[in-house]
């Protein structure tokens, strides 16, 4: 190991905290995407970490599974931003909090 | 040297996350991440992990990262730039340049660092051997289960886009 676990899961975690914080303060679906695959990327960075802690390779192959769920997630939620848009003409959250039926 | 890289590089993925979560734009904001990307890459690659730092490249910063320009693109959502004033400000493009100027750095000196392991540099990195054996011998049934993931988030993909005139589902009337 060439630092502490610790840093990587600090590190990790301040990456963590920036996607949710993006996921909470923006308004802008694009931009809460995006805050997902920050949140992601950094539980994939607390894997590979752990993968190199215990020299076990299966941190990794979950990084590949965290890459495979991340692009299926990815295609599906822009689907529905295509489709949110298309239905009211705009991306802002604000415009989708009634419900309907 | 690993151990500096590795704060260097913790640094400017912090530092490009932040940028990229302030951006107003989104499309600036998918440039500065994809610089975080890169950098997360560099890390993966510093703890023993090659193969996932070249899929980190390929798939999040090449594949996701270019959908999601293409669909802000699609969308028209990046505001418009005024007429007169051709091309971006230099001090729009100067953070990405430094961020990537680093970036390049790292790489250079990740390249030029003796990773055999005289030197500290760990030891241990998961061969891309050793990583398909056990993905395709003790994970076969994980492999399985995502790829029908990734079929149905194709057919979901495909029906949700769809125009709302070739839906044959009578749920809304409009």
């Amino acid at each position: 190991m060439i630092v502490p676990l610790e840093h990587i899961l600090f590190l990790s975690a301040i990456l963590f905290v920036l996607g949710l914080a993006c996921v909470l303060a923006r308004r802008n679906l694009i931009m809460i995407l995006i805050g997902v695959e920050i949140m992601l990327n950094a539980v994939g960075l607390t894997l590979v970490g752990a993968s190199a802690f215990w020299q076990q390779i299966d941190g990794q192959i979950m990084v590949i599974f965290l890459m495979a769920m991340t692009s299926a997630e990815v295609s599906i939620s822009l689907a529905m931003v295509v489709y949110l848009n298309r239905r009211k003409g705009t991306v802002d959250v604000r415009a989708f909090d009634e419900m309907r039926g | 040297m690993a151990t500096i890289l590795f704060y260097i590089l913790g640094f400017l993925a912090v530092i490009a996350t932040l940028l990229a979560i302030t951006r107003r734009n989104p499309v600036h904001a998918v440039i500065y991440l994809v610089n975080s990307f890169f950098a997360l890459a560099l890390l993966f690659y510093l703890l023993g992990a090659p193969l996932v730092a070249a899929w980190e490249v390929i798939i999040y910063a090449g594949a996701i990262m270019v959908l999601f320009l293409f669909i802000i693109m699609m969308l028209e959502l990046a505001p418009t730039p005024e007429p007169e004033r051709m091309g971006p400000a230099w001090w729009q493009w100067l953070p990405v340049l430094l961020l990537a100027l680093g970036l390049v750095a790292c790489t250079l000196l990740l390249i030029g660092l003796d990773t055999a392991g005289s030197q500290g540099v760990p030891h241990w990195y998961a061969a891309p051997r050793d990583f398909g054996y056990v993905l395709f011998g003790k994970y076969a049934l994980a492999v399985e289960v995502v790829s029908f993931q990734l079929l149905f988030a194709a057919v979901g993909a495909f029906y949700v886009g769809k125009p709302e005139s070739l839906k044959k589902t009578a749920g809304r009337k409009s």
